[in-house]
């Protein structure tokens, strides 16, 4: 079976995100005063080949402990679907 | 004489001045490509600044898993010394060879200039050449240089006296400002428990050639060629 996965990796919660305070304040100058906490992460795609829903999410996992994520500084959120 | 390699990932830009610099300092210094999957007999292995795999995903990220650092991991943890120096320094964090890890700079941009910094840890091979408390000039050049580590890694690395260089105010009346990254602790550098692994942001190849300027980095490199292998090397603490 093949699956999607998204993985989403933010900067933990925190420390300084100094590209969402940029964002944040390049928004209330351009008229949307109202977003706050803005922050700025990663998104990334891929296809798993995997034999269940559960094994494409684990070996995904291994792959964000490893590569995709710095568990120093940032966490991440996995979003599985068959593809 | 002492065997130094100076290791070249895709996008390393600084391979020739620490090549040029470990050499001055009398060492036979080499090129080490990262496909490699052996060090050719080095003593000392030298991690040079630029932009390794382009930066992509992180700064040092993919760098870590090329072939060459598997050799670099088995040196280090032979108690074999080694020099990171910038994206060097950003490698080295995310092989956990060095605890935490270097983000965006606090002010967003790129940051290429002279800063002070002064040599709190003097029982590296790479600064046994320094007096702890010494007062350099050194440039900086990166986006990434902001070090953070858990608190307890903090605490750790202050009570180890495990912190090598930190930026301090210049002069009164300089233009210089300290900290150029909003790291924590204004740490510029930092080193295992050892005194072997040594990570820096800024670039002493940069100077260590009277016609640069006062050539503050020079010790870093005369000290290494003084390293006698098989000796080893205590961390000092700080004498602040």
């Amino acid at each position: 079976m093949s699956f999607r996965v998204h993985v989403r990796v933010m900067p933990r919660t925190g420390l300084l995100d100094p590209q969402g305070q940029a964002v944040e304040h390049a928004l209330a100058a351009l008229g949307f005063p109202e977003a706050e906490g803005v922050r700025v992460g990663r998104a990334i795609e891929l296809e798993v080949a995997a034999h269940s829903r559960a094994e494409a999410e684990a070996r995904v996992r291994q792959m964000c402990d490893k590569l995709l994520a710095n568990p120093v500084t940032e966490d991440y959120l996995l979003q599985v679907e068959e593809a | 004489m002492l065997k130094v390699a100076v290791v070249r990932f895709p996008g390393s830009n600084c391979d020739f001045d620490t090549l040029r610099a470990a050499e001055g300092a009398g060492t036979d210094a080499y090129f080490v490509w990262h496909r490699d999957t052996h060090l050719h007999g080095a003593d000392v292995v030298l991690l040079p600044g630029g932009f390794s795999y382009g930066d992509y995903l992180r700064s040092g990220a993919i760098a870590r898993f090329s072939p060459v650092m598997q050799a670099v991991l088995r040196h280090a943890s032979d108690g074999g010394p080694v020099l990171g120096i910038c994206n060097g320094f950003q490698i080295l964090c995310e092989a956990h060879l060095l605890p935490g890890a270097l983000m965006r700079n606090a002010g967003l941009t790129f940051v290429s200039k002279p800063v002070d910094v002064v040599v709190e840890c003097s029982g590296t091979v790479f600064t046994s050449g320094y007096t702890a408390g010494a007062r350099l000039r050194l440039p900086v050049a990166h986006g990434d240089g902001r070090f953070v580590a858990a608190d307890d890694t903090l605490r750790m690395l202050e009570a180890e006296g495990r912190v090598v260089l930190r930026y301090v105010p210049a002069a009164e009346g300089s233009p210089l400002q300290p900290n150029p990254n909003g790291s924590a602790n204004h740490i510029a550098g930092i080193c295992n428990a050892a005194g072997t692994v040594v990570g820096i942001m800024p670039h002493p190849e940069r100077i260590t050639d009277p016609i640069q300027g006062l050539p503050d980095g020079l010790e870093f490199f005369t000290s290494m060629a003084a390293w006698q292998p098989g000796s080893s090397s205590t961390v000092s603490m700080p004498s602040r």
